[in-house]
């Protein structure tokens, strides 16, 4: 038989998607102990307990200094920043994704002029927004925006335009106007899509938050991250990083629950 | 299913060739003979690369039978992670630094040579404001827990105020002369040359700087203890290495002022500005006022003072009970903290040996 007609059972299935990560904690494991043997204050390679140990405390106890649940304020810090940034973005990719894709003349005025902005490196201009809008959260939400926003209204428009022209037709032939065609036909089409752009920009959009509190801050599990990155702390490093990836992950899978729930026949042609 | 384990077995040897670097090497039999050092810019530690790029590091390594690498890293507390992480034998470190990352992560460190002290190369600037009081209710930029923070709290100190006074913002230093410009910022801690760069600004006022507390922040090349115990040879030819570079670049000659030359231009200034960072940077030419610091009772209060302000900062492990979690040998041979726990000893064995002319 094929390789490619191939299919594991249920049981071989679920080996197999748990191998790599039980041989990536397996080899962390022995490396670690190695290292543990040798110092047992070793900092690169902490014990899992260690690591545990170090999480729980920040999740569960007040902050000797300030008396806040570290873990907590740092998630709801970064979340709250990435939250506003990405209803700005997708928000701005809507409106003006969809005029691009739609209108020739917002088309011609606005169309090379953000392929042209999708291009520049969002770091390279951090200076620029530190001096405009200093160093407080409108930095950290601008930069994200902009990180994300010019590659969400390219998506937008040409989703747009891949529209097949005889719906646009049929509903002028109906005696739609612009705007009715925009509410009737284009909007209800596009959210779905608006869905699956926004799942490929939380990742940027994590890179982003992320750079941006490390630069200046007071919390955020970016900052903490850079924070005790200066006293080599790995375990709350691993753990945060952990926690990001875990963040991360339920939001993506909570935009697709969302989109299935909400557009379950968009789900149904994708799978056609 | 043969297939798929090999393809596992392959991975599997893919992924412990990618983790070998992070295994602890294993004692070798054979005597170690290369050595790396790690440095950093900054005023003080520029005397490094100057000398290896001038053949002095060859020389003594040579006399000793060894070779010595001397290696930049960009970022100052990486190198310090990489010191601790094994990477490397020697680092050029601050006193504060040493005690917070390595000794706190088990990795037992001989200082070797007391380099300088900062004598104003750290300053706390606020933007028209010129006195310290001014200070208070202030949001503070600054590198969290680095020499700087420490500065703020004695700074604050000395006022009768503590930290509580002020708020506190981890500001990047690559990115603290760049966010002194912007409105909101109103107050920051720093160091040179960042500290020239921002006294260029007619608002900037330094209100409170390291002269005021001299001897605290010291500027001390350090090596790991087990590998100087087996190879002593390595600490006789960094000392050899440090007091004759020195002295050529202290000498009011044509070759000294090539030499300020030379490192202030790898540093990203001048000679005329380099000249200005050494004003204030209290460097100990002598290897016997070195050594003479390093065995002093200031040496020891210093000690206590910044490892007090780490406790305080839960900088000493998360699970230390008391500021003696770690234990700070000095060369009389008194220990400040856990006697049992030793990991950061203070040794002029080196430098008396360079004042004799013995090396």
């Amino acid at each position: 038989m094929r390789l490619i007609n191939r299919t594991p059972n249920r049981a071989t299935g679920l080996l197999l998607t748990a191998a790599p990560f039980v041989l990536v904690l397996v080899i962390y494991l022995v490396f670690s102990n190695q290292r543990l043997a040798e110092n047992p204050d070793d900092k690169l390679l902490p014990a899992f307990a260690t690591m545990f140990a170090t999480i729980k405390r920040m999740a569960s106890e007040p902050d000797l200094r300030t008396g806040d649940y570290l873990l907590w304020l740092d998630t709801q810090a970064s979340l709250t920043r990435l939250a506003a940034a990405l209803a700005i973005s997708t928000t701005l990719a809507f409106a003006v994704g969809i005029g691009i894709g739609l209108i020739p003349y917002l088309g011609r005025i606005f169309g090379q002029f953000v392929a042209v902005l999708s291009m520049i490196p969002p770091l390279t201009i951090l200076p620029i927004i530190f001096i405009t809008v200093g160093l407080g959260e409108t930095a950290k939400i601008t930069l994200i925006v902009i990180g994300t926003a010019p590659a969400l209204i390219r998506d937008m428009a040409l989703r747009v335009e891949e529209l097949p022209a005889e719906q646009i037709i049929k509903a002028q032939t109906l005696g739609a106007s612009t705007w009715q065609i925009i509410l009737r036909i284009i909007v209800p089409q596009m959210l779905p899509r608006l869905i699956d752009s926004l799942r490929l920009a939380l990742g940027s959009a994590w890179l982003f938050l992320i750079s941006t509190e490390a630069i200046a801050s007071q919390e955020g599990l970016g900052y903490r991250i850079f924070l005790v990155r200066r006293y080599f702390a790995m375990d709350v490093i691993l753990p945060y990083v952990a926690w990001i990836t875990v963040l991360a992950f339920l939001s993506d899978r909570l935009l697709r629950w969302v989109q299935i729930a909400a557009f379950p026949w968009f789900d149904q042609a994708r799978k056609r | 299913m043969v297939k798929s384990r090999t393809k596992w077995i392959g991975a599997a040897i893919g992924a412990l060739m990618i983790a070998q670097p992070f295994a602890a090497s294993p004692a070798s039999a054979a005597p170690k003979t290369h050595f790396k050092l790690a440095w950093t810019i900054y005023a003080g530690w520029m005397p490094w690369p100057w000398a290896a790029e001038h053949g002095i590091v060859k020389k003594w390594a040579d006399k000793y039978g060894i070779t010595i690498d001397v290696v930049q890293i960009n970022d100052y507390a990486e190198s310090i992670n990489q010191y601790t992480a094994g990477a490397f034998d020697a680092l050029t470190i601050t006193n504060m630094d040493t005690l917070a990352v390595p000794a706190v992560g088990g990795v037992d460190s001989m200082a070797i040579i007391m380099g300088d002290y900062s004598d104003g190369n750290d300053a706390v600037i606020l933007k028209d404001k010129t006195k310290l009081a001014d200070i208070k209710g202030q949001t503070v930029n600054l590198v969290q827990f680095s020499v700087s923070h420490y500065l703020l709290a004695r700074a604050l100190a000395s006022m009768g105020m503590n930290e509580r006074d002020v708020k506190v913002v981890n500001t990047s230093d690559a990115d603290i002369a760049a966010a002194y410009k912007t409105a909101g910022v109103t107050s920051v801690v720093t160091w040179n040359p960042i500290v020239q760069q921002i006294m260029g600004e007619k608002s900037a006022h330094n209100v409170f700087d390291s002269s005021k507390i001299p001897g605290e922040i010291m500027d001390l090349a350090i090596v790991n203890t087990a590998t100087l115990k087996e190879n002593p040879k390595l600490a006789k030819a960094l000392v050899g290495i440090w007091y004759e570079t020195i002295a050529t670049m202290s000498a009011k000659t044509p070759a000294g002022a090539a030499a300020r030359a030379d490192m202030g231009k790898e540093s990203g200034t001048d000679q005329a500005g380099f000249e200005g960072q050494l004003k204030t940077t209290h460097i100990y030419y002598k290897p016997k006022v070195a050594a003479a610091f390093t065995n002093s009772s200031d040496t020891k209060r210093i000690m206590k003072l910044v490892r007090d302000f780490l406790f305080a900062h839960q900088l000493l492990g998360q699970d230390a009970k008391s500021a003696d979690v770690v234990g700070i040998a000095f060369p009389d041979g008194t220990v400040l903290g856990n006697k049992a726990n030793v990991k950061f000893r203070f040794s002029t064995a080196f430098m008396e040996e360079a004042a004799q002319g013995k090396l």
